[in-house]
């Protein structure tokens, strides 16, 4: 790892260790849990859409998948919430092998109307109520929460606070084996699918084979996601799982900045924080997406926080000049 | 010397349009080859078939006495083969060391689940990479380089770096798809001289080019390609003499310019 991403991390975990010191009103900090839930999908997505170039708007149905069966096997099924999670973790990646084998053959917008298909489908098969498993539009209710041996020496003061270390310090260690992974020979061969696919194979790159990795990747973490988001809501319906949720999390990767891990954390985040506090407009989130992914696209297609900071440098770079034309004028006049 | 690449009865069709009609030449090893045609003469798809990119409709392509024409660009790569590309195929998103890093991947081992943890194993793998790249970017003249992004290279330096790139594979045959084109006189005459190096590596090159001075001026064998057909095959000196070829490159052109004037 690069000496500037340890020192990121080791910043991060640091501030993430005392913000629950500065909130004392647990709904703040449940912001900050549904943050950590969110960068887990968009670590992954960021890897399979920026690292390898592919487009996926189907991990709402990812998500549903994790949070649906370890829902049911905890509630049905009488499963503690882990082994339900390692369950549908296995059963998200057998999909994911069955929707991305054939799926991944095909490019850009044909790529994206097929993992779209998708996450229409599960969508539809949770509103039906198959067996009467997911207990159609109106969910299922009772699912565990999380277990209260995790008190973390004590720090922990409230359920909320047990939540939120729980997630992010899975979202740390998560960031640590990724940041690995894009910094190593599978993470330069994703890239260069991205770069170019044709050179990639010619190069000797198995293309068809990381890219259904990629994609298996990042349905694995978009399931986790999906199981703790069951057992921290204890109430899984089908309705936050549509195609406005996929949307969602592409709108989220595209803020942060596709080619970067720590972009996916950052445009979690804030488009996590700026939805919650814009609930008002809930009914126009898609509309808030939408027009997020036009403009990020067009004016910062880095990402807002990398392309902010460039035009900020650029701007920074003019300035000296100016000052010191100014200060030759005013020279002069003395 | 023995042939390392025999090209047998090739054919591929496009729809109607014939690209290479029933091509045979064979390529000994550690010569430098030159293919040489017009326009739309069948040189690049001739490549794409050998690193196989594209399936041949018939025919063979025997590769050190094995047929490889229908596996995977990939397995192909692994095989030995590796190429360049005519419009410059660099990954733009990487730097120009991580694009020579790439080309080491087919020769390396470590997968998906092991990359995630740094065993002393993976991190020794990731050293021997690096400095094989380096290595390959100071014999191509690139070294100081090495950080930049490969897009913000000028185009003669990106033409390197896609040597590198290919060289960082180990291949025993490197295909060049015109590695001149776009380069001035003396940009053309150092990648002349780089490709006599590669040779004296022990590789065998293949080069694909309309620079007439370095293909007569670095080629062994040259061939000669005109609709997919092969009309001429020699050295450098009985080719240029030969009357199908003068007539493909200067013949034609002259009836043409007269047949306009009248």
């Amino acid at each position: 790892m690069t000496k500037q991403n340890a020192i990121a991390l080791a910043v991060l975990a640091l501030v993430l260790l005392f913000i629950p010191r500065l909130f004392e009103n647990p709904y703040h900090l449940g912001v900050l849990v549904w943050c950590g839930i969110y960068s887990l999908v968009c670590m992954g997505l960021s890897l399979f859409m920026g690292y390898c170039g592919q487009i996926s708007l189907g991990h709402a149905g990812f998500c549903a998948l994790g949070a649906y069966i370890s829902g049911i096997l905890t509630t049905k099924a009488g499963f503690a919430p882990f082994p339900a999670l390692v369950v549908a973790l296995i059963a998200s990646l057998v999909v994911a092998l069955a929707v991305g084998l054939p799926a991944l053959r095909l490019r850009g917008h044909y790529l994206a109307m097929a993992t779209l298909g998708f996450g229409v489908i599960v969508y539809v098969v949770g509103n039906a109520n198959p067996f009467g498993l997911t207990g159609g539009p109106s969910g299922l209710t009772g699912i565990p929460g999380l277990s209260h041996e995790f008190s973390f020496f004590g720090l922990i003061r409230n359920e909320e606070e047990r939540w939120y270390y729980f997630v992010w310090a899975i979202v740390l260690v998560l960031m640590v084996l990724l940041l690995n992974v894009v910094n190593s020979r599978i993470g330069r061969a994703l890239k260069s699918i991205h770069g170019s696919d044709t050179a990639a194979k010619a190069m000797g790159v198995n293309t068809a084979k990381y890219k259904v990795e990629a994609f298996l990747l990042s349905a694995a973490l978009a399931s986790v996601a999906g199981s703790f988001y069951a057992h921290y809501v204890r109430f899984v319906n089908p309705e936050p799982f549509g195609l406005a949720f996929s949307i969602h999390l592409v709108t989220m990767v595209v803020i942060g900045g596709m080619t970067n891990l720590w972009g996916a954390i950052a445009g979690a985040s804030v488009l996590t924080v700026l939805t919650e506090y814009f609930r008002v407009f809930k009914d126009y989130r898609l509309l808030f997406d939408g027009l997020i992914l036009v403009v990020i696209m067009l004016a910062f297609p880095e990402g807002l926080f990398v392309g902010m900071a460039k035009k900020l440098t650029a701007a920074v770079r003019r300035t000296p000049v100016r000052a010191q034309a100014v200060a030759g004028a005013s020279g002069k006049k003395a | 010397m023995d042939a390392i690449l025999q090209v047998v009865s090739l054919r591929k069709n496009f729809g109607g349009v014939v690209a290479l009609d029933d091509l045979s030449f064979e390529v000994r090893e550690g010569q430098i080859k030159s293919v040489i045609g017009p326009n739309g003469a069948g040189k690049t798809t001739l490549f794409n078939i050998i690193s196989g990119l594209y399936p041949p409709t018939s025919g063979q392509v025997e590769f050190r006495a094995k047929d490889i024409a229908r596996l995977a660009p990939h397995v192909v790569a692994r095989r030995g083969i590796s190429r360049t590309f005519q419009n410059l195929q660099v990954f733009a998103n990487m730097s120009v060391l991580e694009n020579v890093m790439v080309g080491r991947h087919c020769r390396t081992t470590v997968g998906l689940l092991r990359s995630a943890v740094k065993f002393p194993r993976v991190l020794r793998e990731e050293r021997l990479i690096k400095s094989t790249a380096m290595e390959l970017l100071s014999f191509v003249g690139l070294e100081d380089s090495a950080h930049r992004g490969a897009a913000t290279l000028p185009f003669g330096k990106q033409r390197l770096v896609e040597i590198a790139r290919a060289l960082a594979t180990d291949p025993k045959l490197l295909l060049l798809d015109e590695p001149a084109s776009g380069l001035n006189v003396r940009e053309t005459e150092e990648v002349g001289r780089l490709i006599q190096k590669i040779r004296d590596m022990g590789k065998t090159v293949v080069v694909v080019e309309h620079d007439m001075s370095l293909v007569m001026g670095i080629s062994e064998e040259v061939l000669v390609l005109d609709h997919g057909r092969r009309i001429a095959e020699g050295s450098p000196r009985e080719v240029q003499k030969h009357p199908e070829v003068l007539r493909v490159y200067l013949g034609e052109d002259i009836e043409h310019a007269e047949g306009t004037k009248s």
